[in-house]
This record gives structure tokens, C-alpha cells and sequence, in this order.
């Protein structure tokens, strides 16, 4: 094992040198856009034509029709996914990430920190002070009610001072979606994600995990890379409708402080506003059968022109009219849907039932 | 609670005189018909400390497989089972195993050697009572327990799904455990914790009814020794939270079986309603794992600080009060559930309410302690270790609590971390100190100090090194129930299964103890631990005569 992973380690650091040159390239040459991304595009297209069959299909098919300047953007280290040895949250990467890690780093931690230690010191000073060689007769006091109204008073007062920013984080957190917010529809499968914009008119695709050798070979992290990410433009609402298609899933990103449990019958709705550009990585947090360890979560945050450009990469529509988006949505959007809803179909040992039940077409 | 010995110990000793001519039963009789509520307690702590090591290799199977990034022992393991595992099986036993353990460890570990066990033994003798009140239903609800066990570890062996054994996680969570596992290994397991249950609900109905009917003389409740109180608290949270499980997994097994959709959104059900029914019970349950203990804690750090218990009612009334907000906090255990903002707001303020009864223990022991002649043998360094490891865990709570927060922590190694603080470091502690603690008791025999010290330093080192890191984990993000890991992972990992090992050595220092009691162990006194003992118990011989408190103590 240990032969394997420092293997491993090596792999990584040299691709990812690669992959800085890499990640150079679309952004220093832009007008070499369409060369490029036809030679880096292939690690992930070779990849799905291993892993399934009809999703490649989709991508080649898209990337001439449309704008063809998506590149798939390369991970920072230490950003939105863990660290060697990390002990603390990932580096937020969202509005309400950054309030409430506020709350956790600077208010909790603090506070549980000082009640440990005054707990500990008490125990070891009473453990020094009347131990049996220091003080052979014991006291016989059982009460002091003033004590006793302070050690219930105070934990009460800090309670109550630490419930304002709780409550307020929750307000903030369950604030109603803005009108413009980007609708994404999230769906759990045994064992992969299923996204789908119905307002840019881009059917629903897959996004599974890449193997071990396909996410070196992408320079990204084994069991967390994926094929196809969620893509999401950087300072934009974005608004998920989540829900499962056979068991509970959960969709969860740490770096944007966003987890939601995606349950069959049900259309659960969470926002989140990227503020900078990345790979921000997730992973199944709900125990969802064999695999639950192996459908991980990529959200690809990127500038606007960059996203609009990944939505025309996608036969989308980027600028649906505000108005008659929901209505004219599918109009676009015809062949696309009928390319991708050809994904998820290969699975048909799983229950769909559930799914039209959470179309986010009624809950917008 | 503290001057009740004062009259008793003539009665006792009286006893003891004519003990010798009681007339136990035969083996058999004795061990399998058993309605002595001492060998039920015994039969108990048994069926515990088996139930525990089955448990306890099973995690460290998990540790070993979580040490490097990878999946190296899995194949092998579920070929054990089934010689034509491949990928799907292997990683279904590990689900297998996040399920059993869960349940062995709570179901069959923790709960019959706290309330079975210890209860049993502890408190008609503590109320200066002969025996429970429903000796034959004693009797059933030990074996209805042990049956349980039998279809628990069975399920390991049948069909669940993709693979040997019922891989659903503890929680049985519907649709995964309905049309998400085909196969019998599920239904043993629903019946299982059926069978569990019932016999809890039969153990709680017998408890409530000795010790509202059976106590001694002159023992008021507010004369109760706080870990009878604490069994009596536990007893009447059993006994309204799992009638609400049984209903529950019932509903799972008429849907798994007979076409009924409680818990399926095509059918018209909500598989939400299992996770609320099931944590009205889950949640609960906690205390009930952990009530027992904080009793056990209070009668050890009294009599080894030779002082009563500081604020005796304010204790006695914290228990109750915690059992009552238990009761009401339910749904933080599903935060990312779904719910509306008042809800969650509710569960978050009702659940951080907790901390402040759990506050009022916790500096209780400390001022019982305070002015005191401490005395640091096993038991009491035991319930030291408790008190500092249950307030670590018990503050992560608080942050858990918060529903904002929980968003990022739900589900990661985080509450891993929590719930092994509160229950592998806090219930788990106090089993150990109540078992040093009575052990002279029960057998007759002292244990050796020096390995009893041995014990406990090495698995405080151990567990602290196995659950400390994991909230580091769960910061960076690393999920529950996962049985490989980014690469990135792998530091914290290493060193918590690391830690796995150090605590085995501890382990193994306490079955080492046990072999040394039995074969070399001094004679116990029937008051080993002198003036600070001052409970009924104490008062009898060690081991206290077959049929005590022929003639009931009075209490001053």
C-alpha cells in the first residue's frame, strides 16, 4: 500500500504542474480556444467512454454546436477540497459560508474552547487541592444556592448570546431565492448526481465519478473528481432543487457551507452565491447503499462570460428571456433533452417514479 | 441520600449470618430459569461484555480498513462470508458493519450492561428491596435480549441487497431500508431491535414498579440514591420513547413486506416520517445510554471524596429535566432534511436548552468534589476521565445544535466525534467505573489496582487519539459511513486508527484483570472503599447473600 500511494503522491504533483501549464493556456489564448480545448477536452471525454456509453455522446455532440471556450477548469490546491492534515473547515467560498463560519470559528469555538478548559482546570486544581494527603477531613458542604442559581444562570446567558447569530445564520440561510436566481435541478441516483438548468434549456446530464487513474490522469483528487461538474457563474444566486430518485441522497459542498438531503417524493429547495471562481468539492453525505462512498459533488464556479460560454458548450440558452423562460424553455432545448434523458434512462434498475413528482417546473 | 446506611448494616449482617443455608437453585435452573435479580445482572453484564468485544472487533476491522486510503480487507472479509464476494459485496460488508456495530454497541452493549446490568444488580439492593418486583419478567426480558442479539449477528449471514447482511446504517433510514435492501437480513434486523425493544419496555415497566413500591422503609424518593434515580428516569424514557420505534420499524416491515407505502412519496407516504418517528425514539435514547452513567458517576465520585453529592435535588431534578427536553429536541438529528425555518429554529434553541441541566451535573460532581478527601483508585479516575471526555463531547453538541452550523457538520465525521465523546468516552467511562466500582461487590474479589490504573491511562490515551482527530476530519469534510477516502484524508485517518490500537492495549489490560480477580484477587471486604461508601449495597456482604433484606433496613 504504502508503494502505491507514494505512486500516487508522484502522479499528482507531476500532473499537476501539467496541469498549471494547462490551465494557462484558455486564459492566456483565448482565440486558441477551440485548438485547446480540443486537446485538453479528451481526458474527460476518453474517460466517459469508459465508464458509460451515451453521456460522451452528449459532449461531442455539444461542443461544436455551441461555443466551444468551456475548458474544465483546474483545481486549486487547498481550495474547496480538503488539505493534508487540514483541521479546520475548508476555506468558504459563499456568502453564507463566510457567516457561518463566522459563527462556528469565532463565536462556538472560542466558547467551547474556554468551558473545556474551565471544566479541566477546576477538575485538576480540586484534584490537586483536596486530594486525600492534602486534606484528610472532608468538608461537609451539600449546598450553596447561590452557586447553584449561578451555574444555571450563566450557562443560560451564554446560551442566549450565543442563539443571536444562530438564529440570524438561519434567517440569512433560509432567506427566499432572489428573482433572478439560476435554478438547478439536483438529482440523486444509486450512485451519481443528475443536474439539469431548466431555464438555459439543458437537460438533465450525469455526472459520475471519475476512477483513480482518470482523476490523475485529470489532475484532480481520486473519490472526488467527476466527469460532468455542476457549473454555476461566480456572484450569482444559485437556487437547487434537490430530490432523490430511489433512495435518500445528500447533496453536499463543505467549501460553500451547503448540505441538503435529496429525498425521493420530495423537492427540497437551498441557495448558495459562489464570490470566487474554482472547483469546489462535495461528496454524498446521506448513507445511500454500496456505492454511497463513490458519487461525489463538483460545483465549477466560474465568471460569467466563462459560464454563458459552458451553457452554449451545453446547447443552452444563457440569456433566456426573464419573463417566458420557464414557458420557452423547452423550445430550445429539444434535441439536447432527447441526448441526455438518454443517461440517466441507462439506468433502468432504479425507481424514476419519484422523480417527475420533484419537477422543478412546479415548485418555480 | 447519604445517612441511609446509618441503621442498616445490623440488618444486613443478619442476613449474612444465615445466608450460608440458602438454597440456590441448580445450574440450569439457576442460569437459564434465573429470577434473582443478582444473576440476571450478572447474566447481563455477560451477555454485555460478549456482545461489547463483538462490537468492539468490528470497529477495529473498520479502523484497520480507514488506516490507509484504499480498500484493502474488505474483499477478503466479505469473501468469509461469501467466497464469490467481488466489489459490490465487499463494499456492502462495510456497510454491514457501520450497521451492526452501531446496533450491537447500543442495543446490546451499553443498554443491558447499564440498565440490565448494573440496574439489575444495584437497585433493589440500593433501595433495600429483596428483589425486582416481576422476577420472572426479569427473566424474559434477559432473554428476549440475547434472542435479538442471535438475529442481529444471523442477519449477518443471509441475503440484504447487493450483498450478505443488512448494510442500512444503525438508523434503518426507509426508502434504503425498504426498496433499497431485498433479502431477509433486514427483516431479522427490524425484528431484532423489535425484540430488543420489547424486552427494554418489560425491564422499564419492572424498574418503574420496584422502585415506586419496593423501597425500604423511611427511603423517601428524595432519599433515593441519584443512581436509582437515574434508572428511574431512564425507565419511564424507555418506556414512552420505544413503543414509538416499534410502531415505526413495524411500519417498515409492512412495507418492505405487504405493499403498505408509510414511507413511500409514490404511495402517498413521506420516508421524512420514518426519520421523525424514528429519532422521537433516537433521540431519547441517548439519555438512556447516558442517565444511567451520570448515576453511576455520582455514587462514585461521592464515596471516593468521602462527601454526599453536592446539590443532591439540583442532580436529581437535572436528570428529569433532561429527560423531559430530550423528548423535544428530536429533529436536530435531521437538520438537512428539509424543514421550514421555524422548525429548524425551534429544534436549535429547544436543543442548545439541554446544556444547561447537563451544566448543573457537570459542576455538581465538581463541587462534590470540592472540600472533599479525594481518593484516586480505578473507579474514581474512571469517573474523572468521564466528567472532562462527556463535557468535550457535550460542547461539540452545542455546536451541532446549531442548525446553521450542523449544514456543513451533518453527517461528517464531526458528529462521529461527538457522539464518541458522549458515549465511547462518556457512557463507556462510566460503565468501567461502575464495573471497578461494584465489581468487589458483585464477585467478592478485588481487582488489581495497579492493572485497573493501567487500564484506564491507556485507553484515555487510546480513545482520545482514535476520536480526537475525527473532528478534524469532519471539519475538512470527510462524510460518515465512507469506507475509502480522498487522499487528503489520510493523516487523521492514520492517526485515529492508531489510536484504535493503543486502546486495545487497554483492552487487553482489562480482560487481564478480570483473569487475575477470579484467580488471585484478595478476599473484598463488605465495605471496601470505607466511610465515603454509604449506600445499602455496601452494607451486605460481598457478595451479598443469594436472598438479601429478608428483614427490610430501616432508613433514618
Amino acid at each position: 500500500m504504502k508503494s502505491l500511494k507514494t505512486l500516487v503522491i508522484a502522479a499528482v504533483l507531476s500532473l499537476g504542474t501539467t496541469g498549471a501549464v494547462q490551465a494557462q493556456t484558455p486564459a492566456t489564448a483565448p482565440a486558441d480556444a477551440p485548438a485547446a480545448a480540443a486537446t485538453a477536452t479528451p481526458a474527460p471525454t476518453a474517460t466517459d467512454a469508459a465508464a458509460t456509453t451515451a453521456a460522451p455522446a452528449t459532449d461531442t455532440a455539444a461542443v461544436p454546436a455551441g461555443d466551444a471556450s468551456y475548458v474544465p477548469m483546474k483545481p486549486t490546491p487547498g481550495v474547496g477540497q480538503p488539505v493534508d492534515a487540514g483541521w479546520n473547515f475548508q476555506p468558504q467560498a459563499s456568502v453564507l459560508g463566510h457567516q457561518a463560519y463566522g459563527l462556528s470559528h469565532h463565536i462556538l469555538l472560542p466558547v467551547i474552547s474556554f468551558i473545556c478548559l474551565l471544566v479541566l482546570g477546576l477538575l485538576l486544581w480540586a484534584i490537586f487541592r483536596y486530594r486525600a494527603a492534602a486534606n484528610p477531613v472532608p468538608s461537609k458542604t451539600t449546598h450553596n444556592t447561590l452557586i447553584e442559581v449561578i451555574w444555571t444562570g450563566v450557562p443560560v446567558l451564554i446560551l442566549a448570546v450565543i442563539a443571536v447569530p444562530s438564529i440570524r445564520l438561519l434567517a440569512a440561510q433560509y432567506e427566499p431565492p432572489k428573482k433572478d436566481a439560476l435554478t438547478i435541478k439536483v438529482t440523486g441516483y444509486q450512485w451519481y448526481w443528475g443536474y439539469a438548468y431548466p431555464d438555459q434549456g439543458i437537460g438533465e446530464y450525469v455526472s459520475k465519478i471519475l476512477t483513480e487513474e482518470q482523476a490523475k490522469a485529470a489532475g484532480e483528487p481520486y473519490h472526488l473528481a467527476v466527469d460532468n461538474r455542476m457549473v454555476v457563474p461566480v456572484g450569482k444566486q444559485v437556487k437547487l432543487i434537490i430530490t432523490g430518485a430511489d433512495v435518500i441522497h445528500s447533496f453536499a459542498v463543505p467549501a460553500l457551507w451547503t448540505k441538503m438531503d435529496a429525498v425521493p417524493g420530495r423537492a427540497n429547495e437551498t441557495t448558495f452565491t459562489v464570490d470566487k471562481p474554482g472547483v469546489y468539492y462535495g461528496q454524498c453525505s446521506e448513507l445511500c447503499g454500496v456505492d454511497h462512498g463513490y458519487m461525489p459533488i463538483a460545483v465549477e464556479a466560474l465568471p460569467m462570460d466563462k459560464w454563458k460560454a459552458w451553457v452554449r458548450s451545453k446547447g443552452g440558452n444563457p440569456d433566456p428571456q426573464p419573463a417566458a423562460a420557464a414557458a420557452a424553455a423547452p423550445a430550445p432545448a429539444g434535441p439536447i433533452p432527447a441526448t441526455s434523458t438518454t443517461a440517466p434512462a441507462q439506468t433502468p434498475a432504479t425507481a424514476p417514479g419519484a422523480t417527475p413528482a420533484a419537477s422543478p417546473a412546479t415548485t418555480n | 441520600m447519604t445517612d441511609i446506611a446509618a441503621t442498616a448494616p445490623v440488618h444486613g449482617h443478619a442476613d449474612h449470618a444465615h445466608d450460608e443455608h440458602d438454597h440456590k437453585p441448580g445450574f440450569f435452573v439457576r442460569w437459564f430459569m434465573s429470577t434473582n435479580h443478582k444473576d440476571i445482572g450478572t447474566l447481563y453484564l455477560m451477555f454485555a461484555i460478549v456482545a461489547g468485544i463483538v462490537g468492539g472487533v468490528m470497529s477495529g476491522m473498520m479502523r484497520l480498513e480507514l488506516a490507509e486510503p484504499g480498500i484493502q480487507y474488505l474483499h477478503g472479509w466479505a469473501q468469509f462470508f461469501d467466497p464469490a464476494a467481488g466489489d459490490t459485496q465487499a463494499k456492502h460488508f462495510w456497510n454491514v458493519l457501520i450497521t451492526a456495530h452501531g446496533l450491537i454497541m447500543i442495543f446490546f452493549m451499553v443498554m443491558p450492561a447499564m440498565i440490565g446490568g448494573f440496574g439489575n444488580w444495584f437497585v433493589p439492593l440500593m433501595i433495600g428491596a429483596p428483589d425486582m418486583a416481576f422476577p420472572r419478567m426479569n427473566n424474559v426480558s434477559y432473554w428476549l435480549t440475547t434472542v435479538a442479539f442471535v438475529l442481529l449477528v444471523g442477519s449477518m449471514f443471509v441475503p440484504g441487497g447487493s450483498g450478505l447482511g443488512a448494510g442500512t446504517g444503525w438508523t434503518l433510514y426507509a426508502p434504503l431500508s425498504t426498496s433499497g435492501s431485498v433479502g431477509p437480513a433486514v427483516d431479522m434486523v427490524i425484528f431484532s431491535v423489535h425484540l430488543a425493544g420489547a424486552s427494554s419496555i418489560l425491564g422499564a415497566i419492572n424498574f418503574i414498579t420496584t422502585i415506586f413500591n419496593m423501597r425500604a422503609p423511611g427511603m423517601t424518593l428524595h432519599k433515593m440514591p441519584l443512581f436509582v434515580w437515574s434508572i428511574l428516569v431512564t425507565a419511564f424514557l424507555l418506556l414512552l420513547a420505544l413503543p414509538v420505534l416499534a410502531a415505526a420499524i413495524t411500519m417498515l416491515l409492512t412495507d418492505r413486506n405487504f405493499g403498505t407505502t408509510f414511507y413511500d412519496a409514490t404511495g402517498g407516504g413521506d420516508p421524512v416520517l420514518y426519520q421523525h418517528l424514528f429519532w422521537f425514539f433516537g433521540h431519547p435514547e441517548v439519555y438512556i445510554m447516558i442517565l444511567p452513567g451520570f448515576g453511576i458517576v455520582s455514587q462514585v465520585i461521592s464515596t471516593f471524596s468521602r462527601k454526599p453529592v453536592f446539590g443532591y435535588l439540583g442532580m436529581a431534578y437535572a436528570m428529569v429535566a433532561i429527560g423531559v427536553v430530550g423528548f423535544i429536541v428530536w429533529a436536530h438529528h435531521m437538520f438537512t432534511v428539509g424543514m421550514s425555518v421555524n422548525l429548524k429554529m425551534y429544534f436549535t434553541a429547544a436543543t442548545m436548552v439541554i446544556a444547561v441541566p447537563t451544566g448543573i451535573k457537570i459542576f455538581s460532581w465538581i463541587a462534590t468534589m470540592w472540600g472533599g478527601s479525594l481518593r484516586f483508585t480505578t473507579p474514581m479516575v474512571w469517573a474523572l476521565g468521564f466528567i472532562f471526555m462527556f463535557t468535550v463531547g457535550g460542547v461539540t453538541g452545542v455546536v451541532l445544535a446549531n442548525g446553521g452550523v450542523d449544514t456543513n457538520l451533518h453527517d461528517t465525521y464531526y458528529v462521529v466525534a461527538h457522539f464518541h465523546y458522549v458515549l465511547s468516552l462518556g457512557a463507556v467511562f462510566s460503565l468501567f467505573a461502575g464495573f471497578y466500582y461494584w465489581f468487589p461487590k458483585m464477585s467478592g474479589r478485588m481487582y488489581s489496582e495497579v492493572l485497573g490504573q493501567l487500564h484506564f491511562w491507556i485507553f484515555f490515551i487510546g480513545v482520545n487519539i482514535l476520536f480526537f482527530p475525527q473532528h478534524f476530519l469532519g471539519q475538512q469534510g470527510m462524510p460518515r459511513r465512507y469506507p475509502d477516502y480522498a487522499e487528503a484524508f489520510t493523516y487523521w485517518h492514520h492517526i485515529s486508527s492508531i489510536g484504535y490500537a493503543i486502546m486495545a492495549v487497554g483492552m487487553f489490560f482489562f480482560f487481564l484483570n478480570l483473569v487475575y480477580a477470579f484467580v488471585a484477587g484478595k478476599k473484598a471486604a463488605d465495605n471496601p472503599w470505607g466511610e465515603g461508601a454509604t449506600t445499602l449495597e455496601w452494607t451486605l456482604s460481598s457478595p451479598p447473600p443469594f436472598h438479601q433484606f429478608n428483614e427490610l433496613p430501616r432508613i433514618a
